[in-house]
């Protein structure tokens, strides 16, 4: 699947960056201060939104014919932005990354160094053990993009919130009386 | 000295007593609710710990009705989620209900531990009086401090005999290989307490894994 969403695009990438307040700063800097936008132009995409959240650097969004930047704090939902993007490059907080691997795109997470003993690093490194993400911290970031194959990621199956349900159902004896009113005649 | 002893024997009696209590309440039993409906009072979070139970409670039927949320004040984004969720909701069934409630911070990231009994005794002065009033049938949460007082809260009601409620505690995707402070404790004290993958399952084998839930 994340295969098809490059093909769908061939020539224009997008690439949308969702980010946590505290990564943001850090996030911003590894693109920014190396000149690190042509990087990410020479691998093919053409368009970097950023969400910085509480970020105290603000690039300037700008807009090329050969690349363009988008920059804005918060959105209520980021969704429309994945789906449009070829690669997600995320903090590894659960939502962010459950998001991105939900709509089947290949997903970079960056794990702050300074919280290297965080228990989200937890869940980065069982899914990247799993082949459904690649993790890195924000130095080794642009190296990752060089030399991975994001096609290479597994697709991510979607969790089963229905056999939450059907078991609550159970322990709070839901599913006797609903199984019983049922088979009363109406 | 004789009165000191008799303090002694008296409290120690209590003590057992509220655990004989305390035992009864946690055991678990075979019948379920008599009702049609289930009153759920959901304890939202910060950011991931809001997704993750909205998408539990997308999953929930109708006979989940109704819905009230706690939440800590400071946490404004939890709201907008909720709320959207809740709208979307009710247009599908108009029978659809829900109430929200604020209740202080029990615990801020990366609080210091001893700091934390403070304000979470200070978090129970609002959640014991909003539990009691509320009388849920079922305690949905997912870790966020809040839940610690709200638990606690919903333990009293059986405690004391008023209502049994029934804790449900879901562990965030996030642990993988260690429970947060809020599921170590509510291990212990839930009534099923869920976890997401099997490396916990076999650290804490009373826990209820089904796989990825959210």
């Amino acid at each position: 699947m994340s295969a098809e969403a490059h093909r769908k695009v061939p020539s224009i990438k997008h690439s949308a960056l969702t980010s946590a307040p505290r990564e943001a700063c850090e996030l911003k800097l590894s693109l920014e201060i190396g000149g690190n936008l042509k990087i990410l132009k020479r691998l093919g995409y053409r368009k970097l939104v950023l969400q910085i959240g509480r970020g105290r650097v603000v690039p300037d969004s700008f807009a090329s014919t050969s690349f363009s930047l988008i920059v804005y704090r918060y959105k209520n939902s980021l969704k429309e932005d994945i789906k449009r993007s070829d690669l997600i490059i995320s903090h590894a907080g659960a939502g962010s990354c459950l998001e991105a691997l939900e709509e089947g795109k290949p997903l970079v997470v960056v794990v702050n160094e300074k919280l290297m003993d965080n228990h989200q690093l937890e869940l980065a490194r069982q899914l990247h053990r799993e082949g459904y993400l690649f993790y890195c911290t924000c130095s080794t970031l642009l190296e990752l993009l060089k030399s991975k194959d994001l096609s290479s990621l597994k697709r991510f199956p979607p969790g089963k919130p229905e056999i939450f349900s059907e078991f609550l159902d159970q322990v709070v004896g839901l599913k006797k009386l609903m199984s019983t009113s049922q088979s009363q005649p109406f | 000295m004789n009165f000191f002893l008799c303090l002694i024997a008296v409290g120690g009696v209590v003590a057992v007593l509220v655990l004989l209590r305390l035992w009864l309440v946690l055991r678990p039993r075979k019948e379920g609710l008599q009702t049609v409906s289930v009153s759920v009072l959901v304890v939202a979070g910060s950011g991931g710990h809001t997704t993750e139970i909205l998408r539990l409670l997308g999953s929930l039927s109708k006979h989940y009705n109704p819905r009230h949320y706690v939440f800590a004040d400071t946490d404004k984004m939890s709201a907008v989620k909720i709320r959207s969720f809740e709208e979307k909701r009710a247009e599908r069934d108009s029978e659809s209900l829900y109430t929200t409630h604020h209740i202080p911070r029990s615990r801020e990231v990366q609080q210091s531990w001893s700091s934390s009994v403070f304000t979470t005794l200070y978090a129970m002065c609002y959640s014991l009086p909003l539990t009691f009033r509320l009388k849920p049938d079922l305690v949905l949460c997912n870790g966020p401090g809040t839940c610690i007082p709200i638990c606690a809260s919903a333990l009293l009601l059986g405690i004391l005999g008023i209502k049994k409620v029934i804790i449900v505690y879901v562990e965030s995707i996030c642990r993988v290989e260690t429970l947060s402070l809020s599921g170590k404790i509510l291990y212990h004290f839930s009534d099923y307490f869920f976890v997401q993958w099997p490396t916990l399952k076999g650290k804490y084998p009373k826990s209820v894994y089904l796989g990825r839930i959210v």
